[in-house]
């Protein structure tokens, strides 16, 4: 067992864990973050996609001692005293979920492509989803949220 | 307008975001995976590796005495208890259904069937003992395609059953006015007429909902409570208390949130079964949750069928008759439905066309194989990528453009309601006003002229175009018609509405949303019912002890029979209010009106809210004779018939010929789904579908290797599209209510996928046409289709 | 889903990590970016009983210039590269190779050092090294050694480090002014390459005067297309031209036939491809 501690969504916390648990096990098991889910085993679903220290990544492919003195920010931290982030509104207001599985990912995701390019053309939405699977909405209404919310200043 | 009130409707039409939302974009979900009981133990699964072998021995010494592990359960453990998992369709009546159970006892049929089970207290515990188990196997011959199992001196899979064949359907169909049937037409076919054959494949696919599937079984009360990540909870209890003899009263079972479904969780499965039974003998909550290897591998796959179809027509291209004969594989056992997907198919081969006679011949197989069930359109999808191909392979043929073909020989307007030689009624369609709408979205003619020029230049790149005119039969389904094709539950759906004192609402529904949106949907339909306000109304779903009637939900029913019953129960508590509300007025009922709401006596301005009149029924001080205390209403509806609703969907397609790719240009689709309740709702539906059927077309496949192992096992080979690999779609209605419920609607869940994979492969294939080409097995990978192209030159 | 076991180490210094390495012997594996690795680990397709984190070695992390050569810490990740002005100026080709690995998540995470460690005969990071003449640092309890591309990749999965090595650093010769491409052909967007080509190209008075070209997912490990080299010394950069270079891209090669394409198949595309790649190169 390893001493880790770890600031998700803004609190720090201290766990003794194995080396072997995957961030994305430490969030929904030991500190009760159910909000990131897992989807596959080979890194290619994007459904567990949160922050770390500000970047996304796939926290099924990160081992909880990694995280160890970083910050996580999960689907969880993202709304600021019940006041939805931006992106999260405007996934509701264009109807870019149904099941909501792969939504906590994909949120995510999209938030950190417009870090990187506030101003994306639907392609490079598009293109900046690829690692995010969705199996029922077809893609087309969460590139039209992320489009919306880059136009608020997402 | 709604069926309770001359008011306009306010909320059904509308776009109402969705109230499921604000929990899943915020991380409030509940997942079976989330849940948790005290003291809950985890089960992980030991799996067959092989594909066919006789189980030797199964040494569980090992596994037992890992840390953490609190038992290891072998088929042999289970033999008394774990009877056979059920398939409750027989499509002929001397079907062969082999025995299942849930953990193999002597013999494994297919590489991933569960042979040990292991409890342990942490899923990490459970993980690391079951490789500690250790089974023998003695391989037995391996089969992988229903024509090796059907042929002379097969490896039979289930030797008490002395074949591979489960059965052989044939329903032979004429009209009234034909000469005969379909050989009698295929013959005068072929003296003057034309008789055009073709075969095509349907690849097997996986239906790969984003929610591995979960279960979480708790004994310790009362009731055996599964939480299960299920489409069918209703259908599930019912199968469980059969299967494995426990009383149905005792059971009690939950769909909490669940991820997608597409009918692949659409099952009653071992994972279930043992999950109930590992808790049951332990006396305490076990979880299974399946790894995403896990579920591509033994969670139902769907599709899967050898095609060959028989047109015959006169030589100006009308159709006259159809011959389809089809395989299909079942996979290592018979599923759920098993036979009855393909044989859903059976009336939609014949789709818009006016055909005199039509004869389905479909025989089902076994095969060493995960098994077979729904998957997103459940045989209709099949059905129409088989005649819709035909239709674009034979217009070639004629020299004729396609839409023209079509034209030729689909039902008219004003033909409705027509009876195909299926023996179906459409109520309402309109053809051509879909088809019309979609050909000046598409820009076709400018289309058509690019494909030409490219083609004059011998342009690297070339265009294709692809025609899909779909009809589908769903709002599943008229019980007696259910029991007349000897499927054993009937296809109803239940709903109460019930006013609390306070005049809220609460909407108890028999249908089980996985992603639709019936919360919202409902609530929508129950407001203007009620005239009360969407955001006073709660949608309860899912659980058996909440929501204790019901058919679940799968084959877009849920709208045009759940949404139905909501009506129906919202009528009947308008219908009491009115009479405890003309009371309260002292009024007759007859002099009472309802409106926004409200119960006014017509003339004057006294009146009630349905608030009040919901707290004097559940006060009781001064109720009228014969009527009772609380207001609620309940209605079950059986549907009378399918719906039908229709589309013609358009796609373009860009072929480069040097490296075969094939990339979408253009994706236009017009559906006409009857009168829509949430434009939103419905646009999000058919974007899902579409995307699904695009993902056959150009993507996925279950790929084994000849020794029976899932080579396609994880998303890293079996390709789900993401964003990057699709088109934006264009995407308009048409709207010709059906004629057959109340609200006119026509449902929508599967229509998308059952349209679009003929539309994109016949665009490619149009392509493609001067290469020499005329077909190219789905999925149309870049290898295949470069493939096709040399293949056609060397022609 | 769940990893077995394994005792983990994070060491902060190289030095550090390379002792650690040495002492868990053949049973302990290099953890780099993760994103081969951990699903790799979740497969249990591997099951070390020690794993050695490089993720706080941070003198292992970064892109410089040292005189005319570009170096780039293994342990930099692939987006960094991709976003550095440093490395593309320098090695265009390899730039845009490190844009297209998988995804922006794992870009996120994967490191050039550990892609070329992993010497997955599909992945990116190999084909622009090799075809620049790039040479990797190695650092072991022998000390620091210098391996050329050319003599690095040696198999499938496999490479010149030895099980005690650990890669260090990247240093390619600086091909500033070069044009540069990177062709990959994948049947959606995040999947490894079916095949890729990596064409770097010095145009001269309107022709090409040097190319280099090295091809991703042809044999088992990444291998340079000398032949076309050869042919397009002096080449104009027209379409004819260049095709006809390009017709010779497989020869020499030995590729693969799976599900995503025969071996045939793949030979076509290699050709494709590197017409592309070089068309495109010399218009950069």
């Amino acid at each position: 067992m390893t001493s880790i501690t770890v600031n998700v969504d803004g609190s720090s916390n201290t766990d003794e864990v194995e080396p072997r648990m995957l961030l994305v096990q430490y969030l929904r098991e030991q500190i009760g973050k159910t909000g990131t889910v897992v989807g596959c085993d080979t890194t290619n679903c994007g459904a567990c996609t949160v922050h770390l220290d500000g970047r996304s990544v796939k926290s099924c492919s990160v081992l909880a001692v990694q995280a160890d003195g970083h910050e996580v920010t999960t689907i969880e931290g993202l709304a600021t005293n019940g006041e939805l982030h931006p992106m999260q509104q405007a996934f509701h207001e264009s109807h870019a979920l149904q099941c909501g599985y792969c939504t906590p990912g994909m949120i995510m995701q999209a938030i950190d492509l417009l870090v990187d390019n506030p101003d994306p053309s639907e392609q490079e939405v598009r293109d900046g989803l690829e690692g995010n699977l969705c199996r029922c909405t077809g893609y087309q209404n969460i590139v039209k949220a992320v489009r919306a919310a880059a136009k608020a200043g997402a | 307008m709604t069926a309770t009130t001359d008011a306009p409707a306010m909320e059904v039409g509308r776009d109402r975001r969705r109230k499921e939302d604000h929990r899943l974009i915020t991380g409030r979900t509940r997942w079976t995976d989330n849940l948790s009981a005290p003291g809950m133990l985890h089960i992980a699964m030991v799996r067959s590796p092989v594909a066919h072998a006789t189980i030797g021995s199964v040494n569980v010494k090992a596994a037992q005495e890992a840390s953490g592990v609190i038992a290891v359960v072998t088929g042999e453990d289970l033999a008394d208890e774990q009877g056979t998992l059920p398939n409750v369709w027989s499509i002929t009546p001397e079907q062969k259904v082999p025995p299942h159970p849930s953990v193999a006892v002597d013999t494994v049929r297919f590489a991933g069937e569960i042979v040990a089970v292991v409890v342990a207290r942490s899923a990490a515990q459970a993980r690391d003992a079951i490789e500690l188990v250790d089974v023998d196997y003695d391989d037995l011959p391996v089969v992988l395609d229903t024509r090796d199992a059907l042929a002379d001196g097969a490896t039979i899979l289930h030797p008490d059953l002395g074949t591979n064949e489960s059965a052989h359907l044939v329903l032979d169909f004429q009209t009234e006015g034909a000469a005969g049937n379909v050989d009698a037409v295929i013959e005068a076919a072929s003296k003057d007429g034309i008789v055009f054959e073709r075969e095509y494949e349907q690849q097997r696919l996986i239906p790969a909902f984003m929610e591995p599937r979960s279960m979480l079984c708790d004994p310790t009360g009362e009731q055996i409570v599964l939480w299960s990540a299920t489409q069918i909870p209703h259908v599930l209890r019912v199968l469980l208390a059969l299967s494995l003899g426990i009383s149905e009263s005792k059971l009690r079972v939950v769909a909490p949130d669940v991820g997608g479904g597409f009918g692949g969780k659409l099952q009653v499965t071992p994972e279930e079964f043992i999950t109930v039974l590992v808790a049951r003998r332990l006396g305490k909550p076990c979880k299974y949750t399946e790894t995403r290897s896990e579920s591509l591998m033994a969670a139902h796959h769907g599709r899967a069928q050898h095609q060959k179809l028989t047109l015959a027509a006169k030589k100006d291209g009308t159709v006259t008759g159809l011959k389809v004969e089809l395989e299909a594989d079942m996979g290592a056992y018979l599923s759920l439905l098993g036979g009855g997907t393909p044989t859903l198919g059976a009336f939609m081969f014949n789709a818009i066309y006016k055909f005199d006679a039509y004869r389905f011949d479909l025989r089902t197989a076994f095969t060493n194989k995960a098994w077979t069930d729904a998957y997103r359109g459940a045989g209709r999808p099949e059905a129409t990528f088989g005649i819709e191909r035909l239709m674009d392979d034979f217009a070639h043929e004629l020299g004729m453009d396609p839409l023209e073909l079509r034209e030729k020989n689909w039902i008219r307007h004003e033909e409705f309601p027509f009876t195909t030689v299926a023996g179906l009624e459409y109520d309402s369609g309109n053809y051509e006003a879909a088809t019309a709408r979609a050909k000046e979205l598409f820009g076709y003619d400018e289309l058509r002229a690019e494909q030409a020029e490219r083609r004059d230049r011998k342009d690297p790149v070339q265009l294709g175009i692809g025609v899909s005119t779909y009809t589908e039969m769903c709002g599943l389904a008229p019980s007696r018609i259910l029991g007349a094709l000897s499927y054993a539950a009937g296809g109803w759906e239940h709903a109460s509405v019930r006013m609390l004192p306070t005049g809220k609402v609460e909407v108890v529904t028999g249908s089980s949303a996985h992603g639709q949106g019936h919360e919202t949907a409902w609530s929508q339909i129950a407001a203007d019912a009620l005239g009360v306000d969407f955001d006073d109304i709660e949608v309860l779903h899912g659980d058996t002890a909440v929501a204790p009637r019901g058919m679940d939900t799968y084959g877009s029913r849920s709208l045009v029979v759940g949404g139905m019953a909501v009506v129906a129960a919202a009528e009947k508590v308008v219908e009491k209010a009115k009479v405890i509300a003309a009371h309260m007025l002292e009024a007759s009922p007859d002099d009472v009106e309802f409106a926004a709401g409200a119960f006014s006596v017509r003339g004057t301005d006294q009146a009630k809210t349905m608030a009040e009149v919901a707290f004097a029924a559940f006060a009781a001080h001064d109720l009228p004779d014969g009527v009772e205390p609380t207001l609620e209403g309940d209605a079950t509806i059986d549907p009378n018939t399918f719906s039908y609703p229709h589309g013609t969907h358009l796609c373009a397609t860009e072929v480069d010929t040097e490296t075969g790719q094939v990339t979408i240009r253009k994706y236009v689709c017009v559906d006409d789904i009857g009168k829509v309740v949430n434009p939103l709702i419905v646009e999000g539906q058919v974007h899902g579908g579409v995307v699904q059927g695009i993902a056959q077309a150009l993507f996925e496949e279950a790929v084994y290797d000849e020794s029976g192992t899932l080579i396609t096992g994880s998303f890293t080979d079996y390709l789900v599209p993401s964003a990057a690999d699709l088109p934006t779609m264009v995407t308009d209605r048409t709207e010709t209510p059906a004629t057959t419920n109340p609200l006119g609607v026509k449902g929508v869940g599967e229509a998308g996928t059952i349209a679009s994979t003929p539309a994109v492969v016949n665009a490619a294939v149009d392509a493609l046409r001067p290469y020499g080409v005329d077909d190219i097995t789905m999925p149309l990978s870049p290898h295949r289709v470069w493939r096709a192209i040399q293949d056609g030159a060397d022609r | 889903m769940i990893p077995a076991r394994f005792d983990y180490h994070a060491p902060t210094t190289l030095d550090e990590a390379v002792r650690l390495l040495a002492g868990a012997g053949d049973e302990a594996k290099v953890l780099a970016g993760g994103q081969s690795l951990l699903p790799v680990l979740r497969l249990r397709l591997a099951a070390p009983e020690v794993v050695v984190d490089l993720g706080r070695v941070d003198e292992l992390r970064g892109v410089r210039e040292d005189g005319d050569t570009l170096v780039i810490g293994a342990m930099t990740p692939h987006a960094e590269v991709a976003a550095s002005d440093v490395v593309r100026r320098h090695a265009r080709v390899l730039s845009e190779a490190a844009a297209t690995v998988a995804d922006p998540q794992v870009r996120h995470r994967g490191t050039i050092g550990g892609a070329i460690a992993h010497a997955d005969p599909a992945g990116d990071m190999p084909a622009p090294v090799l075809a620049l003449g790039g040479e990797l640092v190695v650092v072991g309890p022998g000390g620091r050694r210098t391996v050329p591309a050319d003599d690095f990749f040696e198999d499938l999965f496999t490479t010149a480090l030895g099980d005690d090595e650990i890669l260090a650093e990247v240093r390619i010769p600086s091909h500033q002014g070069w044009g540069g491409h990177y062709a990959k052909f994948t049947r959606v967007a995040q999947q490894w390459s079916i095949v890729a080509v990596a064409a770097a190209v010095r145009t001269e008075g309107g022709s090409i005067a040097e190319a280099k070209v090295a091809l991703t997912n042809m044999g088992s490990t990444v291998v340079r297309a000398t032949a076309v080299e050869q042919a397009l010394v002096g080449a104009e950069p027209s379409d004819e031209v260049v095709r006809a270079a390009a017709a010779q891209a497989a020869e020499g090669t030995s590729p693969p036939s799976d599900i995503n394409g025969d071996a045939d198949f793949r030979r076509n595309l290699a050709t494709v491809l590197t017409r592309r790649a070089v068309l495109a190169a010399a218009g950069s």
